[in-house]
């Protein structure tokens, strides 16, 4: 049984390490990183990363990562949602240098690549997320309303990283990309389902039971 | 009560219908023969075309160290007439360097059938699209900005059409 647990905890993290570690080192042995300038691929590479946060999200507030506590997933969840907009900020902020017009016409919605606008509100969305839970306890959000918020613009979130991801032509391989953006919206619909993010609950008690 | 209803949906539809063939038999000839009816309507510029453009690129025999084709035509909008002598700048980011760095960028002169044809270095994905840029921006004709994608990022060729107005 012990020995069991243990080997699925493993597992666990194995199977994660995987799903964010491959599509990395095949975009970091992407031919086009010839072609590139430093902070054009660092750039690049804080998407990669911002997509592999994201797919971290759900699976701690689903508790779905053993060894962590509903508590500590939850505290997790919100360190990662900080780096999360800091890999945007840099994400933007290094296309940005790498050629201004171009991410002026993304930030406009003026852009001749679709899969721009999908990115832009997904970047909104995060940082809508973000300053709201910073603000959260001096706001006075209750759970309910913060649900009511978050729910929708973290399936915003999902929907449009994904979407913005696969459309790109870059440094991602085809498949690992592919992957990890089914495994996004596999841990997203899983965690819906579990928690039963549509229902309405009263009390926070209400809430940890349906953690269980 | 019943056929009042009916009635004034009858006419509603009898007088739609009415309206609507009134409106076909004038805009039909409309649709048909727009205001020129062997003309070619001039190309418009492509959103994000102008992006990282240089003006006034030199005319050169090829950019860089070549490998890759870009070419196209430039016609006069209305009768169609191929354009000789006119000036394409033409840039991209290539195996060569970005798209906003001089030696990316060059131009080259339309023949007298009014085509191009300018080699260049092999294109490369840029902002998750492999795509290349042209303008024409030479005075005589309405500017015009291109921005043509690439199928795929292998394809070693890749082509622009312009149709100019007078400025």
């Amino acid at each position: 049984m012990t020995r069991w647990k243990s080997a699925r905890v493993i597992l666990i993290w194995a199977a994660l390490a995987l799903a964010i570690g491959v599509p990395i080192a095949a975009a970091a042995a992407s031919e086009q990183l010839a072609w590139r300038g430093p902070v054009y691929i660092f750039a690049g590479f804080a998407g990669i990363v911002a997509l592999a946060l994201v797919l971290v999200q759900p699976l701690l507030i689903g508790g779905y990562l053993p060894g962590l506590s509903a508590y500590r997933g939850r505290r997790a969840h919100h360190w990662i949602g900080g780096a999360l907009a800091l890999a945007i900020v840099i994400h933007v902020a290094g296309l940005w240098i790498t050629s201004p017009p171009d991410m002026i016409d993304a930030l406009t919605f003026s852009s001749p690549t679709p899969f721009s606008p999908f990115g832009v509100i997904a970047m909104w969305a995060i940082f809508i997320v973000a300053l709201l839970a910073a603000l959260r306890r001096r706001l006075g959000l209750r759970p309910r309303t913060w649900r009511f918020v978050h729910v929708p613009l973290a399936i915003v979130i999902v929907a449009g990283s994904v979407v913005h991801c696969l459309l790109i032509e870059g440094t991602m391989e085809t498949i690992s990309k592919a992957a990890l953006c089914a495994l996004v919206l596999a841990a997203t619909v899983k965690v819906m389902i579990d928690l039963q993010v549509w229902r309405k609950r009263r009390t926070l008690r209400g809430e940890s039971i349906a953690r269980q | 009560m019943t056929i009042v209803v009916l009635n004034r949906r009858n006419l509603l539809v009898a007088g739609g219908s009415v309206l609507a063939t009134g409106m076909l038999a004038a805009g039909v000839p409309g649709l048909l023969l727009p205001a020129r009816a062997d003309g070619l309507a001039p190309t418009e510029s492509m959103s994000g075309g102008a992006n990282n453009y240089r003006k006034g690129a030199a005319i050169v025999d090829r950019i860089g160290k070549g490998g890759f084709w870009m070419s196209g035509t430039v016609r006069r909008a209305g009768d169609g007439a191929p354009l000789a002598g006119q000036r394409i700048q033409i840039w991209a980011h290539t195996v060569e360097g970005q798209e906003h760095e001089p030696q990316s960028h060059g131009a080259t002169l339309t023949d007298k059938d009014g085509k191009f044809r300018l080699e260049m270095p092999q294109i490369i994905p840029i902002f998750g699209q492999p795509h290349g840029h042209l303008a024409y921006d030479s005075g005589e004709f309405k500017t015009v900005f291109l921005r043509p994608v690439m199928r795929s990022a292998k394809e070693t060729s890749l082509e622009a059409h312009f149709v100019l107005q007078p400025a």
